[in-house]
């Protein structure tokens, strides 16, 4: 009788050992650098700091999202960055937050020249300094590094800022997919 | 004047290859097995196929009419007719015609539809159905008809129907039927000899005396002991199958391997211990081997797609088939081991790719 | 065949063998059309940047005129085909497969026909290679067998090249531009391989030809007699004109994965190209005209034709009909695209106007579901997997279907050719590769912007450190200063000097404010002025930085 006992807990000893040991290697091994989860996040998000999320710019909103703020904020990311999120944080992918009118096409802010006052708000707006111009000179938006989050549009006390959208051209033009020619439902 | 066309994507020409035409060229090459069948075992095959082809259609078309899918469309892909004939072969001539609508109902349905049609499913539909029998009612699907010319009673056309539809024939009753399956032999059923000898090597016997058995009596054209009539079924599936590899319609990766695993391990354990083990030849050419090499473990949807992937893939169905016939619970496995390896397969494709043009080594990624 | 075609060969995995239908345009040779009404000269026919104009409307050009230069090292001039007056530069649809329109230069031809003065080089072997391939450059000639390369690029003289193979396969259905080409000026051909073989110095040249032209064969082999060109006969079999499968086919060498031919030391020339090249040289003839089939079951005189670039096709069309056109293909029926109207000029790189009659190439069958029988896979010539590539671009999963290689397609069209569910396959392939360039544009776009934004608010920081920092050591004055006059003046009060420590300390909001109040006064007061100056002052020289300080 004593010594089944002894035998079992001779076994469950070495077991545990065994078990321990590896675990213990297994942490080594298999070790998780850091969580740099807010960077994670910040890389999906679309950095057009337009701040229609609430938040100042991309970055601060990631931080939000590591907090626990929802994912659908972000108009200019779009389903595409949605579900990007969500396939990162193994969280729902939610269609857009009702607070946003929804995806718009890209655009460019183009300001009439003629128009500008030089009065540089829209200077100060841009998060990206995408807009070059001085106090009583024309400005003028470097439409390659304008990434369309309409910040400027507001501040402007003559209104000559438009958002353009982008027309595709040869170079940008994209094939679409093919749309499934399943014949017509037939009435039966 | 200027002409106007709206521009689609090149190539502006296509071959003449058609999914609906190869469904309907695989179910051409099971005609001489089907011939070959019937002629040994009853009219209850027709009967079965019959039956399984009508509701697999009707089936086929209330699910797309339920997912407002356009249903001729669909029902020209010919799958469901392929599934339907697969499942009516692989059953038992006489199994009641309940037990067939609800194998085949769960194929199309269970197997193939809820995952989305044709071309979503990961198991093979026939295969689904018939495990599906298999396991709910493991008495009437191991229940084989003798092979007519030793059995006492001969139906006619009339009487399998009635078999069939009624379960009945005369004073043979499903009970009186389920009592003759259980002492072995004659009347109006019988084991499979895959079964028979499956028995009997359990129980003791060595393989000469189970092949003494009425349904080894060798009579002309069965020299191997296969069991009367098996050996004829198997030649013809195989017959049927060469033709697909030579229309290309299947490639030969899967049968040779499968076929080539099955006999190399067969062989080995036969040499071993010449009592215990059935032959290689009985293991190729009884049950449903030749059937599930070429027409069954061919299905492209549920199995590997690509070439070295096949071949892992037959390896897998041989020795799973040997294995389960060996040593598992049921006769045949072909259901079984098919549906296995069909799990397998994905797995199997990711590690077989083949090198592209340009790579040094074949890109393995993480998924 | 002959003991030539004892070159050992190596066979590419895939491929197809479609109905050739290359009899119906071989029964003619090359033949001349009338001149056109107008001619439509796109200024990007080749790959790179698109040539910038040197005429303007009004102008009147001769033939072989310089009208666009090209613009850097990648790029290709544009000519005149013939004399007449440059009747617009504007948008006009192109040969694309976008369907859209980018700028081109319009002449209206006088009928005339007027060379400009040639520059004939007929001891062209004296010539310098730097000079050849400057040569090379200003005829404007782009590789003519579809992609449309600066062969200027391609030719650069070096040293570490070991084949030259020149593409004389013509693997695609229908086309036999190439194979009409060889017939009958295999000579000049010849010469013109022998300009590129002085200019980059290959150890061997290889001429691949597919078994199905003997009588190109035949007269290649005549013309390269005594020359170091081997003529190879490779057999018939759809991709074998693709660059990387013919190099396959004669070296047994593959181009690895997002590299070019160069860099396992081949250049690849099309035949038609050389024939150009050997013109440019000898005659000084710029590249203003190619040898085009046109073919398919509409036209009435299906066959080859000497056309002047810049030809609309509707002219070509004019030489009969004997059916209704269902389509226009640009190139061969595996690899060309359609053209959405018959309003658009052959290029450079046009081999080929298919024509073909509903009943030839009609409308393409309704798509089923993959099945995954695998026969893509069989056909594939780059050993792709593309019942997986279509899986994963299907569903959008663009990373996954990039992990499959995606990017080693060649769009050659031998998976859609033979899937028997009629997938139109390359069409989800480009969807993809598409999809897959504007995200990877987008995600550059973002990280510059993520760049600009954190250098603008590491400079705003800064800015405001700076400010804290005068104000700071203002207030440190303020207060010394104080101390020195409550030092000097004990019994004078320190009101005074409190305010003005403290006016630094207004928050900017007040500043804003103000500041717009002024400003917008200003705008009030100057709106005319403003603009007047905005105008003259358009270089806007001035950096973000300075606006900043005006805050």
């Amino acid at each position: 009788m004593a010594s089944v006992v002894i035998y079992a807990i001779v076994a469950f000893v070495i077991l545990g050992l065994i078990f321990g040991g590896l675990l213990g290697y297994a942490a080594i091994r298999f070790k998780v650098e850091g969580d740099p989860i807010v960077d994670q996040i910040d890389a999906l998000l679309p950095q057009t700091q337009c701040g229609q999320c609430g938040y100042p710019g991309c970055k601060p909103y990631a931080k939000a999202i590591a907090d626990g703020d929802e994912i659908n904020k972000c108009p200019p990311g779009g389903e595409a960055t949605i579900q990007e999120l969500a396939n990162l944080l193994g969280r729902e992918a939610k269609p857009l937050d009702d607070a946003h009118e929804g995806e718009k096409p890209k655009q460019v802010a183009f300001i009439r020249e003629d128009e500008c006052i030089g009065c540089t708000k829209c200077i100060q707006a841009c998060p990206v300094d995408a807009i070059v111009g001085a106090a009583k000179k024309m400005h003028t938006v470097i439409a390659d590094e304008c990434t369309g989050c309409d910040l400027c549009v507001d501040p402007c006390p003559e209104d000559c800022i438009d958002m353009i959208q982008l027309q595709p051209t040869v170079d940008t033009w994209t094939w679409k997919a093919p749309e499934r020619t399943i014949p017509v439902k037939e009435v039966s | 004047m200027v002409m106007k066309f709206t521009p689609h994507s090149s190539p502006h020409t296509a071959g003449n290859n058609d999914t609906g035409k190869l469904m309907r060229l695989v179910v051409l090459c099971t005609i001489p097995g089907i011939l070959v069948q019937t002629y040994f075992f009853g009219w209850g095959t027709l009967i079965q196929l019959v039956l399984a082809i009508s509701v697999a259609l009707g089936v086929e078309a209330s699910i797309l009419k339920l997912r407002q899918r356009p249903i001729s469309f669909y029902l020209k892909d010919n799958s469901a007719l392929l599934t339907a004939v697969l499942l009516g072969i692989a059953l038992p001539p006489h199994l009641p015609w309940w037990a067939t609508v609800i194998g085949v109902t769960s194929a199309i349905m269970l197997g193939k539809q809820l995952y989305g049609g044709l071309g979503f499913n990961p198991f093979n539909p026939a295969m689904v159905g018939y495990v599906v029998l298999l396991i709910a009612f493991p008495v009437e699907m191991t229940t084989w008809v003798p092979v007519q010319s030793i059995s006492e009673h001969q139906l006619s056309f009339l009487g399998s129907l009635n078999m069939i539809f009624t379960e009945q024939v005369g004073e043979l009753t499903t009970q009186s039927l389920k009592q003759l399956s259980i002492s072995q032999f004659d009347g109006i059923t019988a084991a499979t000899p895959l079964d028979t000898v499956k028995n009997d090597l359990g129980n003791m016997h060595s393989l000469q005396e189970s092949l003494s058995s009425p349904i080894f009596q060798a009579l002309a054209g069965d020299l191997w002991y296969v069991g009367k009539g098996w050996f004829w079924v198997n030649l013809a599936y195989l017959a049927g199958g060469i033709y697909l590899i030579m229309r290309k319609a299947i490639t030969w990766h899967i049968p040779l391997s499968l076929l080539a695993t099955l006999l190399i391990i067969s062989n080995m354990f036969s040499l071993f211990s010449e009592d215990s083990y059935a032959t290689p030849i009985f293991h190729l050419f009884s049950g449903a081997t030749m059937l599930g090499a070429f027409f069954i473990a061919t299905d492209p949807v549920s199995a590997c797609t690509t070439n070295k992937g096949r071949i892992y893939y037959g390896i897998g169905i041989g020795i799973l088939l040997y294995c389960i016939r060996s040593w598992g619970g049921y006769p045949d496995a072909i259901a079984f081991a098919v549906l296995l390896m069909n799990m397998a397969a994905p797995t199997i494709d990711h590690y077989t790719r083949p090198r592209t043009y340009g790579h040094r080594i074949p890109t393995v990624t993480k998924e | 065949m002959k003991a030539k075609s004892a070159h050992h060969l190596w066979q590419f995995a895939g491929g197809i063998h479609p109905p050739e239908n290359k009899s119906i345009s071989t029964q003619q040779p090359i033949q001349d059309l009338p001149m056109p009404d107008k001619l439509v000269l796109p200024l990007r026919q080749h790959i790179g940047a698109p040539a910038q104009p040197v005429v303007t409307v009004g102008d009147t050009v001769l033939k072989g005129q310089k009208i666009a230069e090209g613009q850097g090292f990648i790029s290709c001039p544009v000519h005149a085909p013939t004399s007449g007056v440059v009747t617009s530069i504007s948008d006009h649809a192109i040969p694309h497969a976008s369907g859209m329109e980018d700028t081109c230069v319009v002449i209206e031809p006088d009928g005339q026909d007027r060379w400009i003065d040639k520059q004939e080089n007929p001891d062209f072997v004296t010539l310098k290679k730097t000079e050849l391939n400057a040569i090379i450059r200003e005829a404007g000639i782009s590789g003519m067998g579809g992609a449309g390369f600066p062969t200027a690029v391609k030719t650069a003289p070096r040293d570490n090249i070991d084949t030259l193979i020149i593409n004389a396969a013509e693997c695609e259905p229908y086309i036999t531009a190439d194979d009409v080409l060889m017939r009958e000026r295999a000579d000049e051909i010849i010469e013109g391989i022998e300009i590129v073989a002085r200019l980059i110095s290959p150890r061997r040249i290889l001429v691949g030809i597919e078994d199905n032209k003997a009588q190109a064969i035949t007269a290649m082999e005549k013309a390269a007699a005594g020359t170091s060109v081997d003529i190879v006969v490779i057999p018939t079999k759809y991709p074998s004109g693709g660059e990387k499968q013919l190099i396959y086919i004669l070296t047994g060498k593959e181009v690895p994965s997002g590299a070019i031919p160069a860099s396992i030391g081949v250049v690849v020339q099309n035949v038609g190209t050389c024939a150009a090249i050997y013109r440019a040289v000898r005659y000084g003839e710029p590249l203003i005209s190619r040898v085009t089939t046109l073919t398919g079951l509409a036209p009435k005189h299906p066959g080859n034709f000497n056309v002047l670039i810049g030809t609309p096709v509707s002219h070509l069309l004019k030489t009969g009909l004997q059916a209704p056109v269902a389509k226009l293909v640009m190139g061969g029926p595996m690899m060309g695209f359609e053209l959405a109207s018959d309003d658009i000029p052959v290029i450079k790189t046009t081999n080929c106007i298919l024509a073909p009659s509903k009943e030839e190439l009609g409308e393409a069958i309704p798509e089923q579901q993959c099945i995954r029988c695998g026969e893509c896979a069989k056909a594939c010539p780059a050993n792709l997997l593309p019942q997986q590539l279509y899986w994963h671009s299907a569903a959008k999963e663009l990373d996954k279907a990039e992990s499959y290689n995606l990017f080693d397609c060649i769009e050659c069209g031998a998976c859609a050719y033979v899937c028997p569910s009629h997938i139109p396959l390359v069409q989800y392939y480009r969807f993809a590769k598409t999809e897959i360039k504007v995200q990877k544009a987008d995600k550059e776009k973002a990280e510059r912007a993520k760049i600009r934004y954190e250098q603008r608010n590491a400079r705003l920081e800064e800015a405001k450190r700076q400010k804290e920092e005068q104000r700071r050591l203002r207030a440190e004055k303020a207060a010394k200063a104080k101390a020195a006059k409550a030092a000097a003046a004990k019994e004078a009060a320190a009101s005074g000097e409190a305010q003005s420590a403290d006016a630094p300390k207004k928050t900017s909001q007040d500043d804003d404010a103000r500041k717009a109040v002024i400003e917008q006064a200003l705008a009030r007061a100057k709106a005319k002025k403003a603009a007047k100056q905005a105008k003259s002052s358009n270089d806007g020289s001035a950096t973000p930085s300075a606006t900043d300080k005006a805050e």
